[in-house]
Formats: structure tokens, sequence, C-alpha cells
């Protein structure tokens, strides 16, 4: 079947399976392999995409159901968006990271939420093996504080 | 569709059906009927006398209604217990009712409120309280031609609510216990999750509450809550486990009710 979306900011169609899985899609037919595939079950977050601007697991989306819909994925964050994570310590081997660095990006851009969440809460989607979970909520608490991350067009 | 295909599934945010997607042979080749283009089904609304959620109200829906976290505060509580962020977004009231988990989240606080399951087919529609709603393990009151399309729940004041998840961890964990309990003028309400074969209320506890006799510590309540509830040894826990774990948590959150009538 044929699919229309908006992929990080450009119209994109496409011709899919209807039980593909977006993260398949976006990793093998668009190769946009940034985002990981971690458990497969919506449980590690190393998956993590916006879908209409909230996160999500594309594991657990088939791709037909983001037909019309809006689709951005860690290629559409500016590499700088990493530094924060780099100066903190809050990468090791890097599988977590663009799901991880996604959720930062979204709270970021959504501070009002920490009026009702802390960093913890909102951070529990995206497990990481390696560092240990201090490092990845400085890096957010100083993604907050920063500018930059998201990239202009 | 659902009443040409007797065996096609309703498919609203995925998060239960996808698991492990690859791997699941025989689900490829099941019917799916996707509800995500059914946009008078997402918002959720509120009327003078009721919450009506609609059948593709997710978690994060609620999390971010202000008046639900003022007036039905334990749909909030568990909405923001339900994996995190990224499973709240997708995931439905709805869906978590008919993939009749014994250890669902939303469940228990829905049926604390006596929340009643609106379901629509080309015959009609039929309204079924939630506490009436399961009748075995996976087994509810719903043809395969009917579909959720709302859950109504009703306006109270609640004198008294709490929600409570037992799990691994406090994210991305299943319930071990759960466990919802409200009063309002309609009565108590106690909700028990993964200790049955699906969520249910318990009577016997609710009759305790309801005379105001006082335990004198958890392991009184053992006897009563054995009437109510079943559970089973698995991977998560153990049924002795479990049934003492509730025994402890109604106590240690009902202390204060009680202490108030010794």
């Amino acid at each position: 079947m044929e699919i229309s979306l908006t992929l990080n900011g450009s119209p994109v169609s496409l011709t899919i399976n209807p039980g593909d899985r977006l993260l398949d899609t976006l990793r093998y037919q668009l190769a946009l392999t940034g985002t990981k595939e971690g458990c497969g079950e919506g449980e590690c977050g190393a998956c993590t995409v916006y879908l209409d601007g909230l996160p999500v697991n594309s594991c657990l989306i088939p791709t037909y159901q983001v037909r019309g819909h809006r689709v951005e994925t860690v290629e559409s964050l500016d590499p700088g968006a990493l530094e924060p994570f780099e100066r903190c310590g809050a990468t090791q081997c890097g599988a977590c990271t663009p799901g991880v660095v996604m959720t930062a990006w979204w709270i970021r851009q959504h501070p009002e939420l920490l009026g009702t969440h802390s960093i913890r809460e909102l951070m529990a989607g995206n497990l990481c093996r390696c560092t240990g979970y201090d490092g990845i909520v400085d890096s957010v608490a100083e993604a907050l504080r920063g500018t930059g991350g998201k990239r202009e067009t | 569709m659902l009443a040409s295909d007797g065996a096609a599934i309703p498919m609203a945010g995925g998060t239960d059906l996808l698991v492990h997607w690859p791997v699941h042979v025989e689900a490829h080749e099941r019917t799916y009927v996707d509800l995500s283009p059914l946009d008078p089904l997402k918002p959720l609304r509120w009327t003078a006398d009721e919450l009506l959620l609609g059948g593709l109200t997710t978690y994060w829906d609620v999390i971010r209604d202000a008046r639900a976290g003022e007036e039905f505060p334990l749909l909030v509580d568990a909405a923001r217990q339900v994996g995190a962020i990224q499973i709240q977004a997708r995931g439905t009231w709805a869906g978590n009712i008919v993939n009749a988990s014994p250890a669902a989240d939303g469940v228990p606080v829905l049926m604390a409120y006596d929340a009643v399951v609106v379901l629509e087919s080309r015959r009609g529609r039929e309204e079924v309280p939630l506490d009436r709603f399961y009748s075995g393990y996976k087994q509810m009151q719903r043809r395969p031609d009917q579909l959720v399309v709302g859950i109504r729940i009703p306006r109270r004041r609640y004198a008294y609510q709490v929600f409570e998840k037992i799990g691994a961890r406090r994210a991305q964990a299943i319930a071990k216990v759960g466990l919802a309990v409200t009063r309002s003028g309609a009565g108590w309400r106690v909700v028990a999750a993964s200790v049955a074969p699906t969520i249910r209320r318990c009577p016997a506890v609710e009759r305790l509450l309801e005379t105001g006799a006082a335990p004198e510590g958890p392991d009184d309540l053992l006897p009563t809550i054995a009437q109510d509830v079943a559970p089973i040894d698995d991977i998560r826990s153990s049924a002795h486990y479990r049934t003492r774990v509730m025994a402890r948590v109604l106590y240690h959150d009902l202390r204060d009710f009680w202490g108030q009538r010794a």
C-alpha cells in the first residue's frame, strides 16, 4: 500500500506492507538508522521518535498508522543536542542514546511538564544499561538551561 | 467489517498487539481494523454528571487534563504508572479494558470509579458496568462485532481514594499487585489487580469496610482477602507474596480510617 506522511519536516510517499513496523520502515526503507531497536516490546525506548510531537516507541507502531501524520526522528535534531550528554558522562555504548536524546529534547520543548513531572519520571521510558541515570538526568537539566538542539530550518 | 469478519481485531494504539511483532508470525495472518483515523473517539468530554472517555482517549490525554487530576486523581495516578510517556502517548483506556490483562493499571481505577463500558455495533448500543464486564481470564462481555466507543465515569464526591501499584521497579513494570480503593455516597469500592484471573472488585473487603470493624493488623485481613482473590505463582511473583502484600498495603492505606473507629 502507498502512504504519505511528513517526515522530519518534509513530505514523503512510500510503499509499505500493512505489517511493517515504523521502526523497520525508518531504518531499512528510509535508511534513517539513527533510531535503534532495543527490546522490541516498548520498554527500553531506544526506538523513540516523535509522532505528532509526542515521544512514542516506533517498534510498537504499524507504519500504516502514521499515514497523514507527522514523524520526527533523531536525525531531525541538531548534532549539538548531544553536547550536554557528552559533558555529563551520560553516554557509553550509545545504544540508548538516540532515544534518550529524543525524550530529553522533547522535555526541553515542553518545560511546563516539569510543573507536574520530574525529569526522572519523564525519562523513565528510556533504559540505559551503561551509565546509570544520574548523568542522563543531569544532562536533561543542563539541556533545559541551555539553548540550541533543535535544528533551525 | 468487525461484523463480517468475526476474527478481526480492532487496533487502537497497538501497544499490546505490536509487542515482539516480528516473531509473532501467527499474529501476522490475522485481520486488523485500524481505529486510529476515528477522530470523534479521541477526546475526553465532561458533562454535568460524568466524564466520558472516548474509545481512543489515551493515558496522556487524561494526564494532561487538569480537571481529571482534581476530580479523578486515581485515573492520573494509574496512567502515570503505565509504562512511560512513550506508552502513555499511544495506549488507550479502552484498549486496556479489552486487552483484559489481570495486571492492567487502567482498569482497577476505572472500576473503582464505577465506570461503564459503552459498546457499539450495527445492532446498536449497549452499556455494561465494568465490574460485570469480565467473566474469566481474557473473557468479556463483548461480541466480536462490538467496539468500545466510550467509557462513562459518574462524577461523585469521594471521601477516600487511593491507587497502589506494587511492581519490581517504579516505572516500566507490570503489577505484582494493584489496588484501587474509593469511598463515595455509593459506598466503598475495593478493586484488586494481578491477584485473580481478571481485575475484580473485592466484595468481602468492601463489606468489612462498610462495617467499620478495624483489624488489629495486616494478617487479620488475610481471611477476608482470601474470599475475594485467587492469586497464582508466576514469573512476576508468588501467590503467597501477592496475598500478603495486598493485606499489608490495604492495612497501611486504611489505617487512618480504621484508627478513627478504634
